[in-house]
């Protein structure tokens, strides 16, 4: 878009990518299915946001230069807008001509969801067999044009106008898709007419959402933003100050955890159980794979070994050896059967080279899996029938189980608090520089004198302990354990989450869990948007991609990581821009 | 003079305790192995367990699943030789291939051309799945691992992960979560056939023609990659990348071949695969994804005979395995073992012999 002559085929393959998104979207059902729940009532449905939502990204990136230092910045002009306009209506008229062509023929045994109903919501018409392509077609390429013309405007704007721009809309679909937490909130400080209000069949009301928007958009356009304020407070010049205001957000953060299941409710208390039992062993395969740099794919074998150590020494039906201890005692137990797994997975694997290692520990994860499901092992551990009438926890007073998820929830915070100090802990501690000084490079730690097999072992060990006190929790959750539950894709699952927090970066981690565990969901448990159901494999698969190609660093790096991806300006550059081959990139991963 | 060569001697002898361990492991896999087979021995001279006819069956079933191992293996194996990280996503660009059979299969049983004329029918499923899953390839080298070519070794790995997941997910979402069962193929297939006129060897019809057409296709593919061009400039880029481009080879339009040959050819085996067990979902390309890698690592990463050997052992051990070393050892159920006896392969040939049999070929970048 230099010198504002329109650069044809970047804007034709803009389009037919926008197209592309928009085309397979609906023809893996995400439209039609997500319709139902709706964002702004009566206007706007998670479905149509599903299949509009990238037009306005490809509008606005179409114009998009990379500006390397020392290049002259381009100049803006309306071509931006053209350019929007044009990718939109391309990639409407590809939507399209999928839907006539679904309409013209029946697809619907190779392609399942390219049925006749989805013509019809696309085309908005009531009945299946009667669509109306005069609306459809004015809607399907009208509304891709202005949403590429709204991203291609962007660029002609101010920063400032262009955040709000972008944050007014964002918050309005943000707060209607967690309705349930703000509604739940709400509800506990009996305040249900303002919800009601708000809100309509967890769709946010026409009028509060423009209100909100309006907001939104003049918060967003503030000089001095609340962050900025925020992190004025935490990080004031006087020591003194600092160390109070720390404590001031410290405590109020631990009274906000405190109360959450009391606040939430227990339903959004059951997805915080679940979120905290992965990050739990997200943090524990953070120091396996973040900290030391070994990739373990089968790091839900240690998961289910705690599952199955506490299950068998808790409950009555365990088939060979039932002591049906309480709960509290299986703990010393399940921390010894998790160091006695660590070394034994570690301990074949440390000599081998990162991808072997990668593969190995999944084939791992998979003989336990397939030896607690055969029939071989099913006079110890029930094989594909489990083990049930898992009693809980007992309190004293009372037991803890599944239906308790607010106390469930304790005790995930409780452990996750342990994994966060001794990831901080250790990786100030010796061991912690043996493991950064060995994922930069291992050979020269080696010749540092740096003990690597041990350093590697002690990784592997204290992540399987963590992930088996995880396992010894899901297993009093659930009440009852299948080898189905320790399949490959929590390994994975958690995998993403750590990388999309940040490899090594605890806070990190914190926040991949809470963004991922908690919004989708994990592997076959729901999260706050229970209309992705299995969506989210899929979404997880998109996300694992887009970060490693774009931000491998993930959304909170820790510094000393970023350092190492990022080890020189013209590595970067060459890396993002595939320009040649200017020189390796030594060292990280 | 003496004391210091004793230290040295001690020095040499003296055993970390990670070798023991593993010295440990490698004992009891042979105690076990060999227990399990004096089990099975004195089971079969008794009379009991499976007879000469099962054994028969096992092997050459064994062999059929092997030759499509290798042919799968192919193409971590050369991805593995050239960029030096495995590619994930292998596994389900096979699974596109044996999609892409069933939905034509199904198609040609609709127009009569199966009944009619199989073996056109048959060329025309091969080809097009050999199509599909080259595109898939040669799409996810674009688009996912191009601009990774110079990031750290587990980069590409985690991304193909992902992309592996999408395909996946992906395909059960476009095409439905359930089973798909293939077509038959006409009944004179599923006889038995005689082999050579033995009379011992009776071979069902569909296991001789996945053995036939796997090893015409690895035989195709030694030819392409050793005595043609586009194979030399393959192999002079799997040796090294920077001098390779010096010679004047393009270096980006070899690995998208490198992609492409192995696409073709895990189409193959997709198609094949499909033809053999009638049935594709999408999470056929997994297990046999992560199995043909172990392949791939038997023979020795990056060594095209290396990877069709593996795969043939490998493929040979899971069938016969089961039977003959669990079996022996009175274990109920061995046939549910079978995977677990391939990852117990795939751990113990990547932690003792990783360089697999032939020896490993990596380019210059990732030796050592």
């Amino acid at each position: 878009m230099t010198n504002g002559i329109l650069d044809v085929r970047k804007v034709i393959r803009a389009g037919l990518l926008a197209g592309l998104v928009m085309s397979f979207t609906s023809a893996i059902g995400m439209v039609e299915d997500f319709d139902r729940r709706m964002i702004i009532d009566g206007l706007f449905s998670l479905g149509f946001l599903a299949l509009l939502w990238y037009v306005p990204i490809a509008g606005y990136k179409v114009g998009d230069e990379k500006v390397l230092e020392g290049m002259e910045i381009p100049p803006k002009s309306r071509k931006h807008v053209l350019a929007g306009v044009l990718v939109g209506l391309i990639g409407g008229v590809v939507l399209l001509a999928l839907i006539l062509i679904t309409n013209a023929m029946d697809l619907r045994d190779v392609f399942i969801r390219l049925s006749p109903n989805l013509v019809a919501l696309l085309t908005f018409s009531d009945n299946p067999a009667d669509p109306n392509f005069g609306v459809g077609a004015i809607f399907l390429i009208g509304m891709p044009g202005l949403l590429g013309a709204v991203g291609g405007a962007l660029h002609l704007v101010s920063p400032r106008l262009r955040r709000q721009i972008v944050v007014a809309p964002t918050a309005i679909i943000v707060s209607a898709l967690v309705k349930d937490v703000i509604g739940q909130i709400m509800r506990t400080f009996g305040l249900d007419t303002v919800v009601r209000q708000l809100y309509r069949n967890g769709a946010v009301r026409l009028v509060p959402a423009i209100i909100g928007a309006a907001i939104a958009f003049y918060l967003a356009g503030r000089e001095r933003r609340e962050t900025s304020r925020i992190r004025e407070f935490l990080t004031h010049p006087d020591p003194k100050v600092r160390t109070r205001n720390s404590l001031i957000v410290g405590a109020g953060s631990i009274v906000v955890v405190v109360a959450a299941p009391w606040v939430l409710g227990s339903l959004l208390s059951e997805i915080l159980a679940t979120t905290g039992i992965f990050l739990l062993m997200a943090l524990g395969l953070n120091i396996v794979v973040g900290f030391a740099g070994l990739l373990d794919l089968g790091y839900v074998a240690f998961f289910a070994v705690g599952a199955y150590t506490s299950a068998v020494l808790t409950s009555p039906l365990s088939p060979f050896f039932s002591p049906e201890w309480p709960w509290w005692y299986t703990l010393p137990v399940v921390v010894v059967v998790g160091v006695f797994a660590g070394i034994m997975v570690g301990t074949p694997v440390i000599r081998l080279r990162g991808d072997y290692l990668a593969i190995v520990t999944l084939g791992f994860g998979e003989i336990v899996r397939i030896t607690f499901l055969s029939d071989a092992a099913s006079p110890w551990f029930g094989g594909a029938g489990g083990i049930r009438q898992i009693p809980g926890i007992p309190l004293g007073f009372d037991t803890i189980s599944g239906s308790d998820p607010e106390y469930i929830f304790y005790f995930a915070l409780a452990l996750v608090l342990l994994a966060a100090w001794v990831s901080y802990a250790l990786l100030n501690s010796r061991v912690g520089r043996a493991w950064t000084a060995m994922r930069e490079d291992e050979s020269v730690a080696e010749m540092m004198g740096i003990d690597t097999v041990r350093s590697k072992l002690s990784a592997f060990i204290v992540g399987a302990v963590l992930a088996a006190l995880g396992g010894a929790l899901f297993s009093a959750k659930l009440g009852s354990i299948f080898p189905t539950s320790f399949e490959l894709l929590i390994s994975i699952v958690i995998l993403v989450v750590v990388i999309v927090g940040g490899l090594g970066s605890i806070v990190g981690v914190v926040v991949g869990a809470l963004v991922l565990i908690g919004v989708l969901g994990g592997p076959r448990q729901p999260g706050l948007l229970q209309e992705f159901g299995e969506y989210k494999l899929l979404i997880y698969g998109v996300i694992l991609v887009y970060m490693m190609l774009k931000r491998p660093e993930g959304l909170v790096p820790r510094v000393r990581r970023q350092r190492e991806l990022h080890e020189d300006e013209l590595t970067q550059d060459d890396w993002f821009e595939k320009k040649g081959e200017l020189s390796e990139l030594e060292g990280g991963a | 003079m003496s004391s210091s060569t004793n230290q040295k001697l001690s020095r040499r002898l003296r055993l970390n305790w990670v070798d023991s361990f593993l010295i440990g492991v490698r004992v009891a896999a042979v105690v076990f192995i060999a227990i399990g087979l004096v089990g099975t021995i004195i089971n079969f001279a008794n009379g009991e367990g499976p007879t000469a006819v099962a054994w028969r069956d096992l092997v050459v079933g064994g062999i059929a699943q092997g030759t499509m191992y290798g042919l799968i293996a192919l193409g971590y194996s050369m991805v593995y030789g050239v960029l030096g990280f495995i590619n994930f996503a292998h596994g389900e660009v096979f699974m596109g291939g044996a999609m892409t059979a069933f939905f034509m299969a199904s198609y040609f049983v609709e127009t009569g051309l199966w009944a009619d004329s199989f073996v056109i029918a048959l060329i025309l499923v091969i080809l097009s799945s050999m199509f599909a899953s080259t595109v898939i390839a040669v799409l996810v080298e674009r688009i996912a691992y191009r601009r990774l070519r110079n990031a750290p070794r587990l980069i590409p790995l985690i991304t193909s992960i992902g992309v592996s997941f999408f395909l996946q997910y992906s395909a059960a979402f476009l095409f439905g979560i359930s089973n798909k069962s293939f077509p038959q193929p006409p009944q004179g297939l599923l006889n038995k056939v005689d082999v050579f006129g033995l009379g011992w060897l009776l071979i069902e019809g569909t296991k001789l023609l996945v053995i036939v057409i796997s090893v015409v296709s690895m035989a195709v593919l030694y030819f392409i990659v050793e005595r043609t061009k586009t194979g030399r400039s393959m192999r002079a880029v799997a040796e090294d990348k920077e001098i390779a481009g010096l010679m004047g080879i393009n270096v980006d339009r070899t690995i998208v071949t490198t992609f492409a040959v192995g696409g073709a050819m895990a189409g193959i085996a997709g198609s094949m695969w499909a033809l053999l067990f009638r049935g594709v979902s999408f999470n056929t390309g997994f297990l046999p994804g992560i199995k043909a890698f172990t392949a791939a690592v038997l023979g020795g990463v990056g060594n095209i005979v290396g990877a069709m050997l593996g795969g043939l052992l490998l493929g040979l051990f899971e069938g016969v395995g089961p039977l003959l070393i669990l079996d022996g050892w009175g274990i109920p159920g061995v046939s549910q073992l079978k995977d677990v006896v391939a990852f117990a392969a795939l751990v113990l040939v990547l932690v003792f012999r990783p360089s697999g049999l032939l020896g490993e070929r990596l380019s210059v970048e990732d030796r050592g």
